[in-house]
């Protein structure tokens, strides 16, 4: 389990003062010596890349050239185009990221709060239930995702009892729809979800919650007064590891959507790239991902105030 | 929003919160376990699909055969696909794992000019969308007119494990007493010595559990891999390729004997270290003078 839990419960200090102490008298060369070749790894083919992605987004065709031939240049009209153009699918990624997680913390939340603290002292039933939420790690998401898609075919069981239930028309779908999609998306993030906020609440002091009782709260109010915001930052980085990947997925909305209303940004910039061979227009729709991701992220984490979890 | 401070109560003897929430005691449970059946029904797909007699599409259920685990190489390509695989995660796990550590140890341990900007460096992979990460660096090995295939596979799949190592490694290192290393620099060890004796068997657990994520994190990517990838193939990409022809059943196979085998690799691990927690407990409650 240290594999999963180490990636996301924040990192605890067991004598932060006597390691800030040693790590003040021990400073320079060693440390920088060891930092290097990764941070020249880091620089040479993330940083950089970015830096080349934003220059190719500036790139003009080569008047009278073949398609798929551009010149360095600063043509910042390819924003605008690529904006005008492609405005729906940005909106929807980012809409659809939401929903999923959303949909990923009603569903995950419950079941971080059974395995914290319902199964607590339970070290065995905690091990199964923990080793049953990252299961679906291991085999293929792209498995995985063409399962849902088996799950939710017009001639399955899940479609069949819905239309016997009048919940969908008789002639009701749900594979090529926004509602697979979504399904899809916080499905495949799901265990994102549910392991920092299980990580969160397995520090909680359940005696916090029996005192809500005891000061006649209810179950809802305790909930909402005592037991969130104790999981806060297990909440705020679930739902970041969720949301990130989520809005720049395409593999859901390829497979499992449809490709006129559930076409998604990864989708479109993966086409301009190796079908269109527009390089720019896919690398300006990167940079506005990138960008809008960075500030939603800021202000997201400003407004929760869990900065130190940067 | 500040969380809520209360101090602990003193245990009252006889006394017990009035439980007062029968049915949300229910509740709750009961959603959790739906909410495990939605995470585990594709995966039970998953492995029953790798039984069917599929014949030409692997949609539709056909009957029961031991068929395709007799013969998982059986359709083309999907072993040399497996094997691409393994040879891109081994390679790239490696390679994070090193960089990863290293820079870890110098983020926790060290105080130089830049250590912020280092953080930020490590943090930004993280935070960034697979699909921006693969059009960036296919941007740049465009421009550099790098032709494509395994090395820049590898190359795509370090960059993005280097982080991941760098954050599971830097928690290990920071829940180690640094005065470890201390007394073995008191006790005449040089540096080097101190670091191989003392901190590299502290940390191991950590960098296992580092390359293990690695190496899960390069084996399922499919995203990074489709854009730096030219003709090269991996599992994910051979699956994802084949999905409008149909899978043939031998990928279920694979996806379903990986899926034991890292089961199975949890399972031993915990297995492992509940036994050795055990033997530890015995032995410190052991009296002296009475071990066999």
């Amino acid at each position: 389990m240290s594999l999963t839990m180490a990636l996301v419960s924040p990192a605890q200090g067991a004598d932060g003062g006597a390691s800030e102490e040693v790590a003040a008298r021990r400073r320079g060369r060693t440390g920088v010596g060891l930092l290097l070749p990764g941070a020249i790894y880091l620089v040479a083919f993330f940083a950089v890349p970015v830096l080349a992605l934003l220059a190719t987004s500036l790139y003009a065709p080569v008047p009278g050239g073949d398609v798929g031939q551009y010149l360095p240049a600063l043509r910042w009209e390819n924003y605008a185009a690529a904006l005008g153009k492609f405005w729906p699918e940005l909106l929807r990624s980012f809409w659809f990221a939401l929903l999923a997680t959303v949909a990923a913390l009603v569903v995950g939340y419950p079941v971080a709060y059974v395995i914290a603290v319902r199964a607590r002292g339970h070290r065995l039933l905690q091990g199964v239930l923990l080793v049953l939420v990252v299961a679906p790690f291991f085999t293929s998401f792209i498995l995985r995702t063409i399962a849902w898609k088996q799950v939710l075919a017009d001639d399955a069981f899940v479609v069949a009892s819905l239309r016997w239930l009048h919940v969908l028309p008789d002639d009701g779908r749900l594979t090529a729809t926004a509602f697979a999609v979504v399904a899809g998306l916080a499905y495949n993030f799901l265990p994102f979800m549910i392991l920092p906020v299980y990580a969160s609440l397995e520090r909680l002091d359940v005696r916090m919650i029996e005192a809500g009782g005891d000061l006649y709260a209810g179950p809802f109010t305790t909930f909402r007064t005592v037991t969130l915001p104790l999981s806060m930052p297990g909440v705020v980085s679930g739902t970041l590891l969720t949301f990130i990947p989520a809005a720049g997925d395409y593999v859901s909305a390829s497979l499992l959507g449809n490709p006129t209303t559930t076409t998604m940004i990864g989708q479109v910039i993966d086409s301009r790239f190796f079908r269109v061979l527009d390089y720019p227009t896919a690398a300006a729709l990167s940079v506005v991902l990138m960008v809008v991701i960075a500030l939603l992220v800021t202000a997201y984490v400003r407004r929760t105030g869990t900065e130190d979890l940067l | 929003m500040s969380p809520v401070r209360l101090r602990t109560a003193p245990e009252i003897p006889g006394h017990r919160s009035p439980r007062r929430w029968r049915l949300a005691d229910a509740v709750v449970p009961a959603f959790a376990g739906l909410a495990f059946l939605y995470l585990l029904v594709p995966v039970a797909y998953t492995v029953a699909f790798s039984f069917n007699d599929a014949g030409k599409s692997n949609l539709v259920w056909r009957g029961f055969t031991w068929d395709n685990w007799a013969n998982p190489c059986g359709a083309p390509q999907v072993c040399k696909a497996f094997a691409n695989s393994l040879q891109v995660g081994l390679l790239s796990t490696l390679v994070a794992t090193v960089l990863g550590t290293l820079v870890a140890i110098a983020l926790v341990r060290y105080r130089f000019r830049g250590r912020a900007l280092a953080n930020l460096l490590v943090f930004l992979p993280m935070s960034t969308p697979e699909v921006v990460l693969g059009a960036a660096l296919l941007a740049q090995f465009l421009t550099l007119r790098v032709p494509l295939g395994f090395w820049t596979v590898v190359i795509a799949h370090v960059m993005f494990n280097v982080s991941f190592v760098v954050v599971t490694v830097k928690a290990r290192v920071q829940s180690m007493d640094p005065r470890l290393e201390e007394a073995a620099a008191d006790l005449y060890a040089t540096p080097w010595q101190a670091f191989w004796r003392v901190t590299f068997p502290l940390l191991l657990p950590g960098i296992l559990a580092a390359a293990l994520l690695a190496f899960s994190l390069s084996f399922d990517d499919f995203i990074v891999t489709s854009f730096n990838s030219g003709p090269y193939t991996t599992f994910p990409k051979f699956v994802y390729v084949s999905a409008t022809r149909g899978i043939p059943p031998q990928a279920n196979v694979i996806g379903t004997a990986m899926f034991v085998l890292a089961l199975a690799v949890v399972v031993g691990a915990q297995v492992v270290t509940a036994a050795r927690r055990r033997a530890t407990r015995t032995a410190a409650a052991r009296p002296e003078g009475s071990a066999p």
